[in-house]
């Protein structure tokens, strides 16, 4: 796929895709073409109507301001929300939205993500950490000897879906089928909207229903139940509610970590002075880790405008929607110091990765353990390698960042 | 040196929890706070400021 059913972008500043491969190809490039051109806020009438701020200030400001930017519409596709709505009237309109509490806004978001926080706390994902260095490497002993691998198709794309499965009480043998899912729902934005795709989206929703159905009925001790047999209000959440959530932690916590790990291990194939100073002293992962989340940050999220307004000289209309890329945030020269330069040592890093604001990821002390953990087991491993120079690493489309293939070339295994 | 989150920023990114645990901890919530008052011991005030420089919503400051 070369073009989304918008055709090909004719200008960047005026008629962006953020669904098109190309986007997320040349993402630094465009970001810093159009800032150059003193365009600091895109726009685009594809999707309805979007529009694009670059610099972190202004990313800042829509993230802080919920009554201005709702949440409600956290990945732009080509319905409007109240198309969206009119077409699945049984999903959560404001506040909630169909995936709480990313898709909710003050004042229920803060009860609904309270819900949560408890199970994603530092304290509580810790522990994972074994579990994950055995997935890990039980990933490179399944690769066997071969001298070129694909590290995104062997290795990255199944770390996080395996945790989350566990932690949602998801059979791992159905790892693939809801992997495929959640790309389809977030690479294929600008797909066309066709019977074959619809009727993956029931099958997927048909899935998670029976998923829930069956903790109905045998409870187990997982996020399911948990979510199940909560309250928020003095009231059980609604089946709609425990629906959406268990969605958003599959969507959310899949592509992303897949993403951001695959970004990692891109930059470290491509860069071997920072591979060698990983592999000779690994208390540097850590800083490492969030110099590739600053620089390769995977999501960039979305909000939708609450009412007509002027924001910074551009006019928006009520239901324009707004992206927020965070990963543009954090290539701001005005907040990083020298931010095209990855610096895997860099010591000042208030990056945005995991958002700004009262949605900060959720999941982010279990990404940061994944990519981590991710790392530090491929550099043990596999102490040198290469980019296979043949193959050409292809990239996600949508809004969340990272290859999709990672042809490597192993030189040392240990 | 003595160091302070503001509750009110903090949005539980938990770096300074990570970057200097001997200064600060997190409630079940995952939200920051810091230890013994703020109050540094002498050789960890560079710690102080790595957690200062690190935390996305600007919700840790220090005082000398």
């Amino acid at each position: 796929m070369t073009d989304t059913v918008y055709g090909p972008v004719t200008d960047w500043a005026t008629d962006f895709d953020h669904g098109a491969p190309e986007y997320n190809n040349n993402i630094h490039q465009i970001w810093d073409d159009l800032k150059a051109a003193g365009c600091p806020i895109a726009h685009t009438e594809r999707y309805g109507g979007v529009w694009l701020p670059l610099t972190h200030d202004l990313v800042k400001e829509i993230a802080y301001d919920p009554s201005r930017f709702s949440s409600l519409t956290p990945v732009v596709q080509q319905l409007k929300p109240s198309e969206a709505l009119l077409e699945d009237p049984e999903a959560l309109g404001a506040p909630i939205g169909p995936v709480p509490p990313i898709s909710s806004d003050p004042p229920f978001h803060a009860d609904a993500r309270r819900l949560l926080l408890p199970a994603f706390s530092p304290k509580v994902i810790d522990p994972w950490r074994k579990e994950v260095e055995e997935i890990c490497n039980k990933l490179i002993d399944d690769m066997g000897d071969t001298d070129v691998i694909d590290a995104a198709v062997q290795y990255t794309q199944h770390i996080p879906v395996l945790v989350v499965a566990q932690m949602v009480g998801l059979p791992l043998s159905d790892a693939d089928q809801f992997r495929g899912w959640v790309d389809m729902v977030l690479g294929g934005i600008g797909a066309e909207r066709s019977e074959e795709r619809m009727a993956q989206f029931m099958a997927m929703d048909e899935y998670l229903t029976k998923h829930i159905e069956a903790h109905i009925a045998n409870p187990q001790d997982n996020l399911t139940s948990y979510l199940i047999n909560s309250e928020i209000f003095g009231e059980k959440l609604s089946p709609r509610h425990v629906f959406g959530t268990i969605l958003l932690l599959i969507i959310a916590g899949i592509d992303t970590t897949w993403s951001g790990i695959g970004s990692s291990l891109w930059h470290l194939a491509s860069n071997p002075i920072d591979r060698r100073r990983l592999v000779e002293n690994p208390e540097k992962i850590s800083m490492a880790v969030e110099e590739f989340l600053r620089a390769y940050a995977p999501v960039t999220m979305a909000r939708m405008v609450t009412d007509d307004m002027e924001f910074h000289g551009v006019q928006m209309k009520k239901e324009d929607r707004v992206l927020l890329p965070f990963p543009a945030a954090n290539r701001d020269e005005n907040q990083f110091a020298d931010p095209a330069i990855v610096d895997i040592e860099r010591e000042e890093n208030r990056h945005a990765a995991f958002g700004l604001g009262i949605h900060r990821c959720i999941g982010s002390n279990l990404a940061r353990l994944e990519m981590n953990v991710a790392i530090e087991v491929f550099l043990k491993r596999f102490p040198d390698f290469e980019l296979e120079t043949s193959e050409q690493v292809t990239w996600s489309t949508g809004q969340v960042r990272g290859p999709r293939n990672l042809p490597f070339r192993i030189n040392v295994r240990a | 040196m003595r160091v302070h989150v503001d509750s009110s920023k903090c949005q539980g990114h938990n770096r300074c929890y990570a970057l200097a645990p001997e200064l600060f901890d997190v409630d079940d919530l995952g939200n920051a706070f810091e230890l013994n008052d703020g109050v540094v011991p002498a050789g960890l005030e560079d710690k102080a400021r790595l957690a200062v420089a690190n935390c996305p919503e600007f919700a840790i400051t220090i005082e000398d």
